[in-house]
């Protein structure tokens, strides 16, 4: 496979700055729309306390579901008088970290049992691939409500539990690379220099996949924060007081008649969120595995 | 006589092969009974076509495929068990150089750091010094200073082979098993990177195994060689005498096929038939149906291979009969 | 053919036995059985008793079969809430869920996969970049999104269809429709896909260079091939609806299974959830084992080895 040649310059000769300049002029106009937004996003997520106006429970009772273009109020208030926007911006937040660690939970864990597969062979590999059968046959929303159904809802458990979501595509990957490293190529060549397996493994064989799996967690994770919030909305996911998209939309509904600006401000974060994400996802996939498209 | 540095004592490796979609696996024999020696300093060639084992034999040495029968000693104790830490400890001694250059190195490291390696895996030289050291590797293989830097898709083939050959050296081996170094090259840079490994495998005394299906170049570099045939050695001798008086009908054809300049090529021995097919090992002396001397004991009985004169072994009942004749 | 089939039906089994101990695990891990089901303040000796008449003193393997085989006669034990049997009220709901996923994948398939096809004969025709559209939108908009959307538009500005229950005809419009768009815009991008990727092969070519009308072309050569992975991925669909049931009726207070088991998992009535939980994933693997089996026989190259 051709891996990415971001780390390895091609012509030594240009520097990094120019090349970059260069890619960046070619990047068409909704990718650049995507990382802008995706930048404000991670931007509200870092500096969400600062940047919002209320507290997140603050209530202004004279101005109950106000509209939206309120100068006190830009997005409108709730039922209760708390500012959409500020709690928009907590949500963009809380969202955003649990998507963001539960990606890197499943990474890790789905990249770690699929060497241990390629390393081990046998019955590990078996139980790595039955353990992958099994997470494709129960959809995850389905066996994520089980869970919660038996433990209840918490943060730490969400996390951990979204952390599930796609190891298996992570341990496929994994393991068919680090197979496929060590049968022929270089890999057998690091044992035979009496390399360690922690070594063969951590100091060759991730960094030749990391591009691959990098570009699996782009699309692993706009669907956790859809999966995040899925759960949320059915009110199983983040709990009140702390607010997520998923978790705003599922209040707002109730409000849907009268004040339908509850349901649509995170609605459209959402949307436009994944959006982006699959955009400039699509165009690394391209950048920089052209073997995945 | 010194002690030889490796010494191989009946190796035999099978693979299972599954005959067909849904057919039983049968075992197929690539390693078949080998004995052999390779003394400190010295160069052993191994000649042989696609499929006669030659490839498996260099990975047995190395302790890579561990033998299902016989053993492999090296330096005077018994190969440790693939991946253990006396293994692993002991590829400081021992080291091999691939076909494919490109396939051997990591593309997303340079050839500096890859020379490296070994020193920073066995912690054979301080870090500070580590530097010095690949650079004198890499002027010892003829790489120029410059291409330190460089990562393994910029360099040419050859280039390549040099900086894999580096790092082989890295840990000063004792012994080197190369299988088939330069059929990946173009003819034009074979003989250089030929001629340097015999030059850096005198110049630091290092034992030799070289793997070739070609004997322009193991004429070249080998003091002794042995021809296999289907996971056998069926010749052995040292590299002057192989060549100018081949014994075994298929040395014979081997050593006949290679053109001589200014020789007709008038008696020149054909090899005709089947290449040899391991799966299907024919019955008795396994190069028979080649052999145009082929009588009905070689259809029957296996030969052994026999000392037929000093330094020198053969396994073929009509050469075996020859020299028991003449003992006579 | 016959081994192909053998093992499939055998992953299949044991994957399966995956969910059930996975079932079986998390209820243990979960809390005490007796306690869960008898309340905190029950005296000991009904405790006792309890777990002496369902076996809870037997050796956990003991128990783990005994689960097992309660499971295969449809003995999910009984929910909390009604106190009537946990399957008893699954199955009750199932008509329900029918009535929405049955509608649903048929507009997916009779409205996607056209419109693929045909976008892959057009390129950059109207509907080819309306495909591809659809196709992001079903990717990024949540059902949950999609759903409120279509009541906020039809129901309470346009005031055209109800917005929740199961009265009539007209209730089963709008979850329908949630269920269905984004699916469509799925099926739709990846028939395309599929379409584009057999007509691009040496076969098709040959066979419109050596004159064979462009219709039959199509109809003869391209269509079939390009089944193959179409039915894979209606397949999976099929075996996801259930899953995809839930959200949608929850928005739409639609009384079916997935309606079922979100109130369960929020009143933590067990019994109810591994029934449903166990169910979904049955139906999932039948679903990719028929998928797989129709693979085999639709896939010339597999049909050939059975003759063997």
């Amino acid at each position: 496979m051709t891996v990415a040649d971001i780390a390895n310059p091609q012509s030594p000769s240009l520097s990094l700055f120019t090349r970059l300049i260069k890619q960046l002029r070619k990047v068409p106009f909704s990718v650049t729309f995507g990382i802008v937004w995706l930048v404000a996003m991670v931007f509200v997520a870092f500096f969400a306390d600062m940047i919002r106006p209320y507290g997140i429970t603050a209530m202004d009772l004279r101005a109950r579901l106000s509209m939206p273009g309120n100068p006190a109020h830009l997005l409108g208030t709730d039922e209760l008088g708390r500012d959409v926007l500020s709690r928009l911006l907590q949500s963009i937040r809380v969202s955003l970290a649990i998507a963001f660690g539960a990606t890197i939970i499943s990474a890790v864990f789905g990249t770690a049992l699929g060497f241990a597969a390629a390393k081990f062979r046998g019955v590990v590999e078996h139980l790595v691939l039955v353990l992958a059968d099994f997470q494709a046959a129960l959809p995850f929303l389905i066996m994520s409500l089980a869970v919660l159904a038996f433990f209840g809802s918490s943060m730490p458990l969400l996390i951990g539990l979204m952390g599930f979501y796609g190891w298996e595509r992570y341990a496929r990957i994994a393991r068919g690379l680090a197979i496929s490293a060590s049968a022929q190529g270089y890999a057998a060549a690091i044992v035979q220099l009496g390399a360690t397996p922690a070594r063969v493994y951590m100091h060759h064989i991730l960094p030749n996949v990391a591009s691959t799996l990098i570009v699996s967690m782009t699309l692993t994770f706009p669907e956790i924060i859809l999966m995040e919030s899925g759960l949320s909305f059915l009110g199983l996911g983040v709990q009140p007081p702390e607010t997520s998209l998923g978790n705003m939309v599922g209040f707002g509904r109730e409000y849907l008649t009268r004040a339908p600006w509850i349901m649509l401000a995170p609605a459209v974060v959402i949307m436009v969120t994944t959006l982006s994400i699959s955009l400039v996802g699509d165009w690394l996939r391209d950048k920089l595995d052209p073997t995945l498209r | 006589m010194t002690s030889p540095l490796i010494e191989a004592r009946g190796l035999v490796r099978t693979y299972e092969v599954r005959q067909g979609m849904f057919g039983r696996m049968t075992p197929v024999r690539a390693v078949d009974g080998i004995d052999l020696k390779v003394m400190p300093g010295e160069t052993l060639g191994v000649v042989g076509e696609s499929g006669s084992g030659k490839s498996t034999l260099g990975r047995m040495l190395l302790g890579i495929d561990p033998p299902q029968d016989g053993q492999v000693i090296f330096d005077g104790k018994p190969m440790p068990k693939l991946g253990t830490r006396e293994w692993r400890a002991l590829r400081a001694k021992m080291q091999f150089v691939y076909q494919d250059p490109l396939a051997a190195l990591d593309r997303r490291l340079t050839i500096a750091e890859q020379i490296g390696e070994p020193l920073a895996i066995h912690g054979l030289v301080p870090k500070q010094f580590q530097a010095a050291r690949v650079a004198e590797l890499m002027s010892a293989v003829g790489l120029r200073p410059d291409q330190a830097g460089r990562y393994p898709h910029e360099l040419s083939g050859g280039q390549r082979q040099r900086a894999v050959i580096a790092r082989a050296l890295a840990s000063r081996p004792k012994l080197l098993v190369c299988d088939e170094p330069v059929s990946a090259l173009d003819v034009s840079i074979q003989a250089q990177v030929v001629n340097m490994l015999r030059d850096l495998q005198e110049e630091n005394r290092i034992a030799m195994v070289f793997i070739s299906h070609d004997l322009k170049v193991v004429r070249n570099v080998a003091d002794r060689v042995a021809v296999m045939y289907l996971g056998r050695i069926v010749e052995e001798a040292s590299s002057d005498v192989i060549f100018s008086t081949p014994l075994h009908p298929y040395t014979k054809a081997l050593v006949s096929s290679v053109p001589v300049p200014g020789k007709l090529l008038k008696g020149r021995v054909i090899l005709q038939g089947e290449p040899p097919n391991p799966a299907r090992r024919p019955s008795g002396c396994a190069f028979h149906p080649r052999c145009p001397i082929a009588a009905d004991i070689c259809r029957t009985q296996v030969p052994q291979l026999l000392s037929v004169a000093d330094g020198r072994t053969a396994a073929c009942h009509m050469v075996a009969g020859v020299d028991q004749s003449v003992a006579a | 053919m016959l081994r192909f089939a053998t093992v499939r039906l055998l992953r299949a089994l044991i994957t399966i036995l995956a969910v059930i101990t996975f079932a079986f695990v998390v209820l243990r891990l979960s809390g005490d059985p007796a306690q869960v089901m008898l309340g905190p303040d029950v005296p000991q000796e009904s405790v006792d008793a309890f777990r002496k008449a369902w076996g809870l003193d037997q050796p956990l393997w003991i128990q783990y079969l005994a689960y097992i085989r309660a499971i295969f006669t449809g003995d999910f034990g009984v929910s909390m809430r009604d106190k009537a049997s946990a399957m008893q009220l699954v199955i009750e709901r199932i008509p329900a869920t029918l009535q929405l996923t049955i509608p649903a994948l048929f507009l997916k398939v009779v409205i996607g996969i056209p419109a693929g096809v045909y976008a892959a004969l057009h390129r950059q025709s109207a509907v080819d970049r309306g495909v591809i559209l659809a196709a992001i939108f079903g990717f990024t908009i949540p059902s949950f999104v999609m759903g409120l959307l279509l009541v906020l538009i039809f129901s309470i500005t346009l005031g055209l269809l109800p917005s929740g229950g199961q009265d009539t005809w007209q209730h089963g419009i709008l979850p329908t429709l949630t269920m269905s768009i984004g699916g469509i815009g799925i099926l739709a991008r990846f028939s395309r896909s599929a379409m584009i990727e057999v007509m691009g092969q040496p076969y098709i070519r040959t066979a419109s260079a050596k004159g064979m009308k462009w219709q039959d072309v199509v109809w003869k050569h391209a269509l079939p091939n390009a089944a193959v992975p179409i039915v894979t991925i209606v397949g999976f669909m099929v075996g996801t609806l259930i899953a995809g049931a839930v959200v949608v009726e929850s928005i739409f207070s639609w009384p079916g299974i997935g309606r079922l088991l979100v109130v369960s998992v929020s009143n933590r009535d067990l019994a109810v959830v591994q029934c449903i939980l166990l169910m979904i994933a049955a139906t999932m693997v039948v679903s990719n084992l028929i998928v797989d089996l129709l693979y085999g026989f639709l896939d010339p190259r597999l049909r050939a080895q059975s003759a063997h």
